[in-house]
């Protein structure tokens, strides 16, 4: 067996059991840190269609994480809180956003289309700062949707949910990859101008490309709202995008399961350097990204591939 | 008389003072091929880009197959029927020479808005792919990946590639350009195999290939065509003698 099939199969088993194995060692809080995990999983999977594969550098991903996010928040604050309608309302308006800033940016190349995508995101992050009627600043404290069928209130259930939509949006990704459709998207990151001149209109692909990953990454905004019963600006700020594209690039960019590697690391240093750090010198934890830096700087000098390619190297 | 399959008339650019396309007419016959020759800074390069719609006209037209396509983007072009090769090789260097030919391929077949099926299991695609490369002559070299090809192979991709989508007319800027003497032949050997079967304009600095190919040649110099003609006529004008082909011929 090559480490490449069998390493995703045990880590994606041992994410499916967490609920059970949380409960048996009596761990409840490594339960949250996983739903955090498999919610950037999706956001960074649908930043990864268009970074990874398209080779189009978003920065302003967060954005939908507010959008969803917020479009639940808001639709619970005026007292709608059925699911059946808050999902599918957050998801259109992802969608819509995703054609706004899609149809603009994806006219500009390179640093422009990092800065175009910059700035909208910011848009969305001041306007939502501004929404005094549902938190301002402070942000609004939500109601979980409700499913009828299943209790979202329930740690475990809405675990398996996000770890099911999850497994969903890896498999969609997995067929994207090697379709006609993502064929375009992977030929048009390589060389541009020979796709046009082969006869595809790359800017209409690449649209559709970014709308997909705006939607996938306003259902993990929803879930995120979800999750902490929450939204605010904050989960929409730039350090957020910022977040998603670190995580993308140390899992490793355009490899199927890089955003899950990617999220493990991100949110297993995060909770487990801080503590160390703290041990060693209270007060420390507080500055875990000074050791999380250099560790990324070792990963985009050594392993061009981030964590994936390590697999890889196994294999040979 | 039959309408030729691609013509200009009176086409002008000019970037700020000069004018590198200055009122230029030519058209190509369906089958033929039609050499377009002249000194570096003669406007080739501006002309080319203004038949494949890179570079927008300040006035006159492009005909192409009965259409106007002077406002076309260059895909639609290309979707009409009007292929090209480029100057400076381009091909999908991280993609395999058969997902290079697939690709091309798949341009021409359909719509791509297609997400789940895997593209190299479509029959279509890969034997259309396969004959495609074995038509240049690059079928053994098919798993390799494109940056991994010699030179001459990467042209021969290229020609692959621009024929995937049984076009109408070839564009082909120096197809010849960076090339041994022994790839220089093959590729006229293959080119001239293509004679008849389909229409080429033809840039080239070869002038062995050009007068070896070519039905008719033009002569652009300082973005006018000085001469349409046939190579032997072309050979024996004075102007173009004088103006180009004096040091190179004598």
């Amino acid at each position: 067996m090559r480490a490449r099939t069998i390493v995703p199969a045990l880590v994606l088993l041992l994410f499916a059991a967490l609920p059970l194995l949380t409960q048996a060692f009596d761990q409840r809080y490594l339960l949250s840190v996983g739903t955090r995990i498999v919610i950037w999983s999706i956001a960074a999977v649908s930043l990864n269609m268009i970074l990874g594969y398209g080779g189009l550098v978003s920065f302003g991903h967060a954005a939908f994480f507010g959008i969803g996010g917020y479009a639940v928040g808001i639709l619970s604050a005026e007292g709608i809180e059925s699911g059946w309608l808050q999902w599918p309302v957050a998801l259109l308006a992802a969608i819509i956003w995703a054609a706004i800033v899609g149809a603009l940016s994806l006219r500009t190349r390179g640093v422009y289309f990092i800065m175009i995508t910059l700035a909208f995101a910011q848009l969305v992050y001041y306007l939502s700062s501004g929404l005094e009627a549902y938190g301002g600043d402070d942000g609004l404290n939500i109601s979980r949707s409700r499913f009828g069928l299943i209790d979202l209130r329930d740690k475990a259930s809405f675990y398996w949910l996000c770890f099911a939509l999850l497994c969903a949006s890896l498999w969609f990704c997995s067929r994207f990859a090697v379709s006609r459709f993502g064929n375009v998207i992977r030929g048009a990151k390589s060389n541009e101008l020979r796709m046009t001149a082969l006869g595809f209109p790359v800017f209409r692909y690449r649209l559709v490309a970014f709308i997909i990953a705006g939607a996938l990454g306003g259902l993990a905004g929803i879930l995120l709202a979800n999750d902490g019963a929450y939204v605010s600006p904050a989960m929409m700020s730039w350090v957020k995008s910022g977040d998603l594209i670190v995580i993308v690039v140390l899992g490793g960019i355009g490899a199927l399961y890089g955003p899950l590697w990617g999220a493990i690391a991100f949110f297993a240093l995060e909770e487990f350097l801080q503590p160390i750090l703290d041990l060693m010198h209270k007060g420390w934890g507080e500055y875990w990204q000074i050791v999380f830096g250099p560790m990324l700087v070792l990963v985009a000098l050594h392993a061009r591939g981030g964590i994936d390619s390590l697999l890889g190297r196994a294999d040979d | 008389m039959t309408e030729p399959l691609l013509s200009t008339s009176s086409l002008v650019k000019r970037f700020g003072g000069l004018v590198a396309t200055d009122d230029v007419s030519i058209d190509v016959e369906a089958g033929e091929i039609h050499a377009l020759i002249g000194p570096n800074g003669a406007g080739k390069t501006t002309l080319v880009g203004q038949l494949t719609g890179n570079v927008r006209p300040d006035s006159g037209t492009i005909h192409f197959d009965g259409r106007d396509i002077t406002r076309l983007p260059t895909h639609a072009r290309v979707r009409l029927g009007l292929a090209r090769s480029f100057q400076i090789t381009s091909v999908l260097r991280d993609f395999r020479a058969i997902d290079n030919v697939a690709l091309a391929v798949q341009a021409h077949l359909g719509h791509s808005f297609r997400f789940l099926r895997d593209a190299r299991n479509e029959r279509a695609l890969r034997e259309r792919a396969w004959a495609g490369l074995k038509a240049v002559g690059l079928d053994e070299r098919a798993g390799v990946l494109a940056a991994a090809l010699s030179h001459g192979e990467q042209r021969q991709l290229e020609i692959a590639m621009a024929l995937a989508g049984d076009p109408k007319l070839l564009l082909l800027d120096e197809p010849m350009a960076g090339m041994g003497a022994e790839e220089s032949r093959d590729m006229v050997h293959f080119l001239r195999g293509l004679k008849g079967k389909r229409a080429m304009l033809l840039i080239e600095h070869d002038m062995d290939a050009v007068f070896a190919l070519a039905d008719r040649v033009t002569v652009l110099v300082y973005g006018r065509a000085i001469a349409t003609g046939t190579p032997a006529e072309i050979r024996a004008n004075a102007e173009v003698r004088q103006a180009y082909l004096g040091e190179a011929v004598a």
